[in-house]
């Protein structure tokens, strides 16, 4: 499933996730930037949780939830908190590291709804920006924090199974 | 980047694991969450010809108490043991060291049993499970074994585990009231990137990261905390009977200073006395 609606495709064993999403999915938001798990600009969530999408093949996510850019406005138009938090407080230069980065500052609220200015910092630091625009960045995902962006109810992510995917579990509830 | 190809399998259990390993022997390749070996395949540096992918093998991921120790399922998330409250409480140095590791996108993916396995010295784990004297269990299809910690890692990308063998446990004393003190330090260029230099203490014991071809204790170090010294004179033995790497990101003599400062400040942190 991609942004809620299933989608199948026979692709090869070693086809990773981020060309499954551009490619067969058709959703071209997510970037490949490095291509070595180190820049962030692929980062999708995975049943919920923010991934590198580089470094998955797409057969790991095959009966999963994928969630991209594109899945966080809802079916009306309207963007999501982080997304607007980033416009208000100009997130983004160029723009290419902008879905990964707001796709990881959506799982980061979702695990930390309250984080300090430095728990946002260490919760990106998966995330580069070529234009060494940061600043915006950890005050947008601040903002959204302040906007309670982390609730999902009312935007495109109902029925994703990203709602109530009880991110806060701990490994003891994982195991039961 | 695309790995060159291979076939994908898919096991949904750990008996289902072990059929596919001895049905495919050396030509197969196990994959956990995949965040060391999927870009080593990229690279081509590792070219498997069957994957098979231990994603849904669900009965490997649990962190429980048991008698004296905590037994961690090796498949395991970083993620899952840096949040745990059981982990947080009984063996914090753990938890910690995992949300050291990466970036939290990596710690969505990647396993201690993966991290283990794949053995790079410079990963943070190896040394953290060396200083905690964990024991690893792997199971074969003769059953399974217990290895410690001590003997598990043989080089860079080794270890004693056998072809047909799967990693499935980590056991963890829980450390004694007098060696409770911990500390985990790491230097490194960027956020991300694998230690140049780290060290786990976990009381008395003092086991360094990317000092040599395998995670290893800092012997000297230990010697000279029995025989009562203070930090600062107990790290300046740390680099003692290891053999640092000489790379791009630094020299033989300067790994050899890093893990000095970093021992030292990890004695003071952990308060051994």
């Amino acid at each position: 499933m991609v942004n809620g609606a299933p989608v199948a495709a026979d692709v090869e064993d070693r086809m990773l996730l981020v060309h499954f999403v551009r490619e067969a999915a058709g959703l071209t938001a997510t970037n490949v930037g490095c291509d070595t798990t180190s820049c962030g600009a692929c980062t999708v969530l995975l049943d919920g949780e923010s991934v590198k999408s580089c470094t998955i093949l797409a057969a790991q996510a095959d009966g999963r939830q994928v969630t991209t850019l594109e899945g966080l406005a809802s079916p009306g138009g309207e963007l999501h908190p982080m997304q607007r938090a980033f416009r208000a407080e100009h997130g983004l230069q160029c723009g290419f590291c902008t879905p990964g980065m707001v796709m990881a500052s959506v799982s980061l609220l979702q695990e930390n709804p309250h984080p300090t200015e430095a728990e946002v910092r260490a919760g990106l630091e998966g995330n580069l920006c070529r234009c060494t625009g940061y600043h915006n960045i950890v005050r947008a995902v601040l903002a959204a924090a302040e906007l309670g962006g982390a609730g999902l109810a009312g935007t495109g992510l109902a029925g994703t199974g990203l709602a109530g995917t009880g991110l806060a579990g701990t490994g003891e509830e994982r195991a039961s | 980047m695309i790995p060159a190809p291979f076939s994908y399998r898919r096991a949904d259990s750990v008996a289902e694991a072990l059929d596919l390993i001895t049905e495919y022997g050396d030509d197969g390749k196990f994959l956990a969450g995949g965040h060391s070996l999927l870009p080593l395949m990229k690279l081509r540096l590792a070219m498997p010809e069957v994957l098979i992918d231990l994603g849904p093998v669900r009965e490997l991921s649990y962190i429980r108490e048991e008698d004296g120790h905590i037994a961690i399922g090796a498949l395991t998330r970083h993620h899952d043991l840096e949040h745990s409250e059981l982990l947080a409480r009984s063996v914090p140095l753990l938890a910690h060291a995992a949300g050291q590791v990466g970036d939290p996108q990596v710690r969505h993916r990647g396993t201690i049993g993966g991290s283990l396995a794949h053995s790079d010295p410079a990963s943070d784990l190896p040394a953290t499970v060396l200083a905690l004297d964990a024991t690893l269990v792997a199971r074969g299809p003769a059953g399974s074994r217990e290895i410690p910690a001590a003997d598990f890692f043989q080089g860079l990308f080794e270890t004693v585990l056998e072809p047909d063998e799967l990693l499935t446990e980590i056991r963890v004393p829980v450390p004694a009231p007098d060696a409770a003190g911990w500390s985990f330090q790491k230097f490194t260029k960027r956020a991300i990137d694998w230690a140049i230099v780290g060290v786990a203490v976990q009381g008395r014991a003092v086991a360094l990261v990317n000092m040599a071809g395998t995670p290893v204790r800092a012997a000297g170090v230990e010697r000279a905390l029995a025989a009562g010294a203070a930090p600062a004179e107990a790290a300046a033995h740390a680099a003692e009977g290891t053999s640092p790497g000489d790379d791009i990101n630094a020299s033989p003599a300067y790994r050899e200073h890093l893990a000095r400062v970093l021992v030292e400040r990890a004695l003071v942190e952990a308060q051994v006395v």
